[in-house]
């Protein structure tokens, strides 16, 4: 075997794995907060993609403007979403929850058809384009740069999550919900913010895999993957999304360059059903304990 | 108004269909069954035929995740088990239908079983993740099979009974018609025996069902069996109708289809199945109807509909699931008891 | 008294990670008596229960019902084998009636399998009604159910609740009825028509009874048996006038008190 094929397929995969990881993160962050299990994250993803688009080509803002733009009409967007849709759901079913996402996913997914059409577009170019080298191993600097951003965002959530009274109080939340409110922890200020963060996140993400592959109306399906992700390194651990991202995103890469490209999706569900049957709570997740 | 009904026995009270209003009801509405193919024109024997293959299915699904409340994406997946089995024995072997549906819906029913295991172990959406995962495997099995004609498909012969071809929606209404009346009289049924009162049981408190004498694997897995047995009926009816069937035929969006008509419908109840997948079959119809309608003032109107068909499936899971959980079946109990008391409340 | 034992509990200890819930607890339920398990919040009863009923796996010790042992045996079929129980937390399946509930109970004993209950013929029916006539005869009229058969289980009131699954547990032909605080949070009414129907399934369907109770009046009032669980320990057993009178019992029970006095005051004030 050709070990510097080998080496740029691992990078490559890296790199895709990193924005799965952060695009997991945010999965993982809304879960935490809110226990909502959220399938339009693929979509939320894509509609960043299509609001730096608008900015950028459609009202001709410079790219480093239409950027933050699109990451706050994400935030803007998840900000909606929790208030409109999750919050009149409290105390439903965790399954009618996750069927509004899935609901959501498809309203958004038409929204931008109907706005865009459905044919795949190009974002502007607004990265460097010099080649970078690992070594011998040639990795092209659009994924490099996606993976670079999301590291920096990741280790920034993780700070967050460490040192700010914020992350105390999402742990709070995520632990107990009621315990967190009778402590005086602004429960539902949680849940909003933990939306706006992970959506705003998600439109981020969005823009980098847009620029590396462009965009079109059923980019959604990325979050099938990062289900796969989370589901993986479990439900309600930002370590497990890490870890997760990087082992899906290598896996991806290794199975569409060795076996083809139709094979990325099967390889990657029959390795999470496999661990459903050893680990059924994900690597990292936390066993709900029953009683009778 | 309707003041009360007197019974005489248990076995009365224990009937599916149990006041003479009911029984007139329904013997209307199979006199409207079997004389609408005589009046009909095709375009409605076919929506017809469609909406009876769902109800079908969603029937099955209704099953297994309204009543026994474990969640599947992988409902067009088992449909797809029994589209692809029916086209490969009808093009190989030639047999008569009704065992090429049959062995379809068995085995159907056996990979129901065999995705159905993880259910021993994990729950809620972990389960529905490993019913996608199946979906997608057996989905690039399909995709990759020679004998499933690969990426191109199975074109397949009409169905054949004593010399007649059933290749149009006419003919072809007398088969699915009649077998989904049946499936859903034995999902009903079901429901009224031990096995169904199982399936609430682990529904609602799964591990005091099994402290009461229910043992769960076995019954998680009756569920997982009976619901893509009726999944691959359907599909075998599916592939009878379209006599094509390719790796495309049933995507995930067709498994969420499934599961957005229960809830639409009203999980848990029979008529939510029926009413939800009938509803949610002439939905995106009405659109096109629509937007034929509206194409002389807006041009563009049947450019819009796919997007707008996608907006409203969405909206109509979300509008539903927030303003009417219990779905249309709730909506048709009440516009009942408003007639019961009527006049005396209005 | 003398009645041979219908249960045998020997030796059995659980722990969850480093917590001992049970701490090789043994005793003997004789047959066709009522025996009471008794002891303060946290002594191991409920845990007790659950292990009997199959829920739990003792680390060691072992059970013996009807003189077979229940090693291995997973909880439905001890349920099949007539082990029947009530829930200290009311268990009642919310998305069916009060009928359906108790015909739920049955479901070891019936023989319905999936295409009988498709087609609803045969066997199906006639084990559907013949279950229906005889829970609406033996078990609806005893427990003074009637008005509340068609109701859905969500409406009813705690009382009542506790009541159908009394319904629910003698429905599954009980050898044993294992009763898990069958009167908590009733009032004094509901609490003596509870007493009154325990006194009958023993009286009149010769049924043994299990039951683990705060309640001490009614524990002293009906019990022919009582054992006392302590930190996951047998402190004492014997007739209520013997526990009553155990010094570890009152020691344990209330820290400085006379659980006889406090027995004794319960009485006077339901007098």
């Amino acid at each position: 075997m050709d070990t510097l094929f080998l080496a740029e397929v691992t990078l490559a995969g890296l790199g895709a794995g990193a924005l799965y990881a952060l695009t997991g993160v945010a999965f993982v962050l809304i879960y935490k907060a809110t226990r909502v299990v959220n399938l339009a994250i693929g979509e939320i993803l894509m509609l960043g993609g299509y609001a730096f688009l608008g900015f950028a080509a459609g009202l001709g803002l410079s790219p480093w403007l239409a950027l933050p733009l699109a990451i706050a009409a994400g935030g803007a967007l998840g900000w909606l979403v929790e208030r409109a849709l999750i919050r009149p759901m409290l105390g439903e079913s965790p399954i009618s929850v996750f069927m509004v996402t899935i609901g959501l996913g498809s309203i958004l997914a038409g929204v931008v058809q109907l706005g865009w059409g459905a044919d795949p577009l190009r974002l502007p170019e607004f990265m460097p384009s010099t080649p970078v080298f690992i070594g011998e191993a040639y990795l092209a600097p659009k994924v490099a740069i996606g993976f670079v951003a999301a590291a920096v965002v990741i280790g920034l959530f993780l700070a967050l999550f460490r040192f700010s009274r914020g992350g105390v109080a999402l742990k709070a939340t995520a632990a107990d919900q009621g315990a967190a409110y009778s402590v005086g922890i602004d429960v539902p200020r949680v849940f909003s913010v933990a939306w706006i963060l992970a959506c705003a996140t998600a439109a981020g993400a969005g823009v980098l895999i847009g620029a590396i592959g462009g965009i079109s109306p059923t980019m959604g399906v990325f979050g099938l993957s990062v289900l796969v992700v989370v589901i993986i390194g479990g439900l309600d651990s930002i370590a497990g999304a890490l870890v997760g991202g990087l082992l899906i995103g290598l896996v991806e890469a290794l199975a569409g360059a060795f076996l083809g490209g139709e094979f990325k999706l099967v390889v990657t569900f029959a390795l999470l059903l496999v661990l459903l049957m050893v680990r059924p709570y994900g690597l990292f997740g936390t066993h709900e304990i029953e009683r009778l | 108004m309707r003041i009360g009904t007197l019974k005489t026995s248990y076995a009365a009270d224990e009937a599916l269909f149990d006041t003479p209003t009911q029984r007139l009801l329904l013997g209307l509405l199979a006199l409207g069954a079997i004389a609408f193919p005589f009046v009909a024109s095709p375009y409605w024997l076919f929506l017809a035929c469609l909406c009876a293959i769902n109800v079908a299915s969603a029937t099955g699904l209704n099953l297994l995740t309204g009543y026994t409340g474990l969640v599947s994406l992988g409902q067009a997946a088992f449909m797809s088990v029994g589209a692809y089995t029916v086209a490969v024995l009808e093009i190989r072997l030639g047999t008569p239908f009704f065992i090429n549906l049959l062995v379809g819906a068995g085995l159907a029913a056996m990979i129901g079983i065999l995705v159905g295991i993880p259910s021993l172990k994990v729950k809620g959406l972990y389960l529905a993740i490993a019913t996608i995962a199946a979906s997608v495997i057996l989905h690039f099995l399909f995709a990759h099979w020679s004998l499933t004609g690969e990426s191109r498909g199975l074109s397949m012969p009409p169905a054949r009974l004593f010399g007649l071809t059933l290749d149009q929606p006419f003919s072809l209404y007398w088969l699915i018609m009649p077998v989904t009346c049946l499936m859903v009289l034995g999902a009903a049924n079901l429901l009224r025996t031990r096995i169904g009162r199982a399936f609430i049981a682990i529904r609602d408190r799964d591990i005091s069902a099994e402290v009461l004498g229910i043992p769960l694997l076995r019954y998680k897995l009756t569920s997982f069996a009976i619901s893509s047995f009726y999944a691959g009926l359907a599909g075998g009816l599916w592939a009878y109708f379209f006599r094509v069937v390719t790796p495309e035929s049933f995507p995930l969006v067709n498994s969420i289809f499934y599961l957005a008509a229960i809830i639409v419908g009203g999980m848990g109840t029979i008529l939510g199945g029926i009413l939800g997948a009938v509803f949610m079959t002439l939905v995106p119809e009405l659109l096109k109807f629509v937007a034929n309608w509206a194409t002389p003032i807006y041009p563009d109107a049947l450019a819009a509909l796919a997007p707008v068909r996608t907006i409203v499936f969405g909206g109509l899971i979300v509008g539903f699931l927030i303003f009417e959980p219990r779905g249309l079946a709730e909506i048709w109990r009440r516009l009942r008891r408003f007639f019961h008391l009527w006049p005396f409340r209005t | 008294m003398t009645a041979s034992p219908i249960l045998e509990v020997s030796g059995v200890s659980l722990a969850f990670g480093g917590v001992r819930a049970l701490n090789d607890v043994s005793f003997t339920v004789p047959e066709g008596a009522i025996t009471a398990v008794i002891g303060p919040n946290g002594a191991g009863k409920t845990s007790l229960f659950n292990t009997i009923s199959g829920f739990y796996r003792p680390q060691s010790g072992s059970i013996r019902f009807a003189g077979e042992s229940l090693d291995g045996v997973r909880a439905p079929q001890r349920a099949a084998r007539g082990l029947a129980r009530t829930f200290q937390n009311i268990a009642l399946f919310r998305g069916m009636t009060v009928l359906d509930n108790i015909k739920l109970g049955r479901h070891a004993h019936m023989r319905t399998g999936v295409l009988d209950a498709l087609f609803y013929w045969g066997r199906a029916q006639k084990e559907e009604l013949e279950l229906r006539a005889e829970i609406e005869e033996r078990i609806i009229d005893f427990l003074e159910i009637q008005h509340i058969r068609n109701a859905s289980v969500g409406t009813l009131s705690y009382g009542l609740q506790k009541r159908v699954e009394l319904a629910r547990a003698l429905a599954m032909r009980p050898r044993i009825l294992m009763l898990d605080e069958p009167v908590a949070g009733m009032n004094r009414e509901e609490t003596e028509d509870m007493a009154r129907f325990i006194l009958d399934v023993k009286e009149e369907w010769g049924v043994t009874i299990l039951m683990v109770e705060h309640d001490m009046g009614m524990v002293m009032d009906i019990s022919d048996h009582v054992v006392v669980l302590n930190f996951g320990q047998v402190i004492a057993s014997g007739t209520p006038r013997e526990v009553q009178g155990n010094d570890a019992v009152v020691a344990a029970y209330l820290g400085s008190g006379d659980v006889g006095a406090i027995a004794r005051r319960i009485k006077a004030e339901a007098a």
